[in-house]
């Protein structure tokens, strides 16, 4: 019997990230503790840093690696280059530390009782959580390996890998702690339950084709063309878990909540690398494993497209909370991009990996920026806090402004651009119904994006209203970064367009 | 063998799994019913494994055991401190994120 053999060179960025977050572990056990963040910070940037300079050496690429396991070729490169990008930015965020007077967003211990004694004790000598960027590394290479996964059981491992991590980080926020609890109870639950039905889900399949490989799966579909009620159990079973992880209607109920729950650095990192990684790995999934099966899952995924948009679009109008406002549009965009996938025309995954990207970006800024409005209880999430904000502080809210443009679809933003080719790959695909609703969903977001605006730079400002605070140059950094990408993409997409078209074709 | 009443099974303790995640009000008692769907995946993959002759879902099934054993170390982490917190592990008590 041979042993299999890895492809080290090509795998190089997800060793590289695992065994980050394995030292990053041994460091919280043998660095001293005032050490420890510093060490946890630097580790963590290098490590990220490192894996996306050998993506970049990977470009164009292509082979299926890891014994058949594991895909590498343009969009999954593209997909990780892209959460890695993110995740750098995310982890300045986490990394913040002049808004809590010298503390971070997480409690100095996740286990002690808000408020206790102990708490108090722990605040006062400025004990920070330094479990976050480990875990943090850990969620990042489940979400590298989860665009990437080719067959069944890494799909599965690449889902539990990013999520387990995910569920804690939810849990740690030093202020309202009890939100933050229930978010990630809740989380919790929903995820786990939501991988046991993809789970079974996997098992069908498996029964259908005796195999796990994605390429194996296709030419099973094709040999037999007799249509299995098992396949099509496990199919649906599937779609219900990867349509969890998206936050699609009727699987986003928990997204408000969680969102609202967590601490907002958290969030941010969520919303956006989340949403990439199971996107990506749900268009490997439905066109590499099951394209033969598309007539089948096409109309599922019709009903559940529209439904996301329209739901989310909808919702997100009557919300009072900004963070809750933010979850749902984040609903309403996994239904702009399911568009594009329904569709599954050739020019669908590019645009798909574009809109990702440009959307990834803008949410991670937006959040930072919910970070900066605070006051006296933490940050001021409540939309009627945020009235004359425009006044007070016009950059803020002028870059507030901007990601909202960008998430509306307004043109000189990457949103448009975004939309404009996610629309366009589903009209050419034969979607334009789906089309139709699209825009209509657009409209009515863009209506709660205009009005938040509005009140930020028309309404005046209340006397006891929050304050701006001055953030350090990791957030000032990360947010900048953010608002430059989100204008540059809008005026010069090229070059990013071009690189998503290069990337577009999966490794069969 | 007969494949069939080994998946009849499976399906069986799937659905006794979600049904109890969907009506039980027990934090606690809602994530054992996880671990039961699980199992009921596991019993699926070995059964299939059998019949195809192939190894593949038995391989699956300790990948699961692995994963499911992560699953409680993170869950019962997040479970515990909200007991400590609250004196409840009621899913019901933890409402404060509404609407």
């Amino acid at each position: 019997m041979n042993a299999p053999t890895l492809e080290y060179v090509e795998l190089a960025p997800l060793i590289t990230v695992f065994g980050a977050a394995v030292v990053g572990v041994l460091i919280e056990a043998f660095v001293p503790r005032r050490l420890r963040h510093l060490v946890q910070v630097a580790l963590t940037l290098l490590a990220l840093l490192a894996a996306l300079v050998q993506i970049i050496l990977l470009a164009g690429t292509e082979l299926v690696g890891a014994v058949g396991a594991v895909a590498v070729d343009g969009p999954a490169l593209f997909l990780q280059g892209t959460i890695l990008v993110l995740a750098i930015i995310s982890v300045g965020f986490f990394a913040e530390r002049r808004l809590e007077g010298g503390g971070d967003a997480f409690a100095p211990a996740a286990s002690s009782l808000p408020g206790s004694e102990e708490e108090r004790v722990l605040v006062r000598q400025g004990m920070l959580q330094t479990e976050v960027y480990p875990l943090a590394l850990f969620a990042v290479g489940g979400m590298m390996l989860f665009p990437a996964a080719n067959d069944l059981l890494m799909l599965f491992i690449a889902l539990e890998v990013m999520s387990l991590p995910l569920y804690l980080l939810c849990g740690m926020a030093r202020r309202r702690r009890l939100l933050s609890q229930e978010a990630a109870l809740k989380y919790f639950l929903l995820g786990a339950f939501s991988s046991a039905i993809f789970l079974f889900g996997m098992a069908f399949v498996y029964g259908y084709a005796g195999t796990l490989r994605f390429g194996e799966i296709s030419e099973a579909l094709t040999a037999n063309l007799g249509q299995d009620g098992i396949l099509l159990a496990g199919v649906g079973l599937m779609a219900v878990g990867l349509l969890f992880k998206v936050g699609a209607v009727p699987f986003h109920s928990w997204t408000p909540d969680v969102y609202q729950g967590a601490p907002t650095a958290i969030t941010g990192f969520m919303a956006a690398c989340t949403k990439l990684a199971a996107f990506g790995a749900m268009v490997r999934l439905f066109y590499v494993a099951f394209g033969g099966l598309r007539t089948d899952w096409q109309p599922m995924l019709w009903a559940v497209a529209i439904a996301t948009m329209l739901v989310g679009a909808v919702v997100a109008l009557t919300q009072t909370d900004i963070k809750r406002m933010l979850a749902y549009s984040s609903i309403a965009h996994a239904g702009f991009v399911l568009t594009a996938l329904v569709a599954a025309d050739s020019s669908a995954t590019a645009a798909i990996l574009f809109y990702l990207a440009t959307y990834g970006i803008a949410t991670l800024g937006a959040f930072a920026v919910v970070t900066l409005v605070r006051d006296s209880g933490g940050e001021a999430t409540h939309l009627a806090k945020w009235a004359g904000l425009g006044k007070r502080s016009p950059l803020l809210a002028a870059t507030f402004a901007l990601f909202l443009l960008a998430f509306a679809g307004i043109p000189l933003t990457s949103g448009f651009v975004g939309k404009l080719s996610v629309f366009t790959a589903a009209l050419d695909g034969g979607a334009a119904p789906l089309v139709i609703v699209g825009v209509i969903a657009s409209a009515v977001a863009a209506f709660f994006y205009v009005r938040v605006i509005v009140l930020m730079f028309f309404s005046d400002p209340a006397p006891e209203g929050p304050t701006v605070a001055v953030p350090s140059l990791w957030t000032a950094v990360g947010i900048t970064l953010g608002a430059a990408a989100t204008l540059l993409l809008g005026v010069v997409p090229g070059p990013l367009l071009d690189l998503a078209q290069q990337a577009s074709v999966f490794v069969r | 063998m007969s494949p069939t009443p080994y998946l009849v099974l499976s399906v069986i303790l799937f659905s006794i799994g979600a049904a109890g995640v969907l009506t039980r009000r027990n934090a606690l008692v809602a994530f054992m019913c996880v671990e039961l769907m699980l199992n009921a995946g596991n019993l699926a993959f070995v059964t299939f494994a059998r019949m195809h002759g192939n190894l593949d879902g038995q391989m699956v099934a300790f990948f699961v055991m692995v994963v499911a054993a992560a699953e409680v170390v993170v869950g019962l982490a997040i479970i515990v401190t909200i007991f400590r917190t609250r004196r409840s592990a009621s899913v019901d008590d933890a409402s404060l994120l509404k609407l």
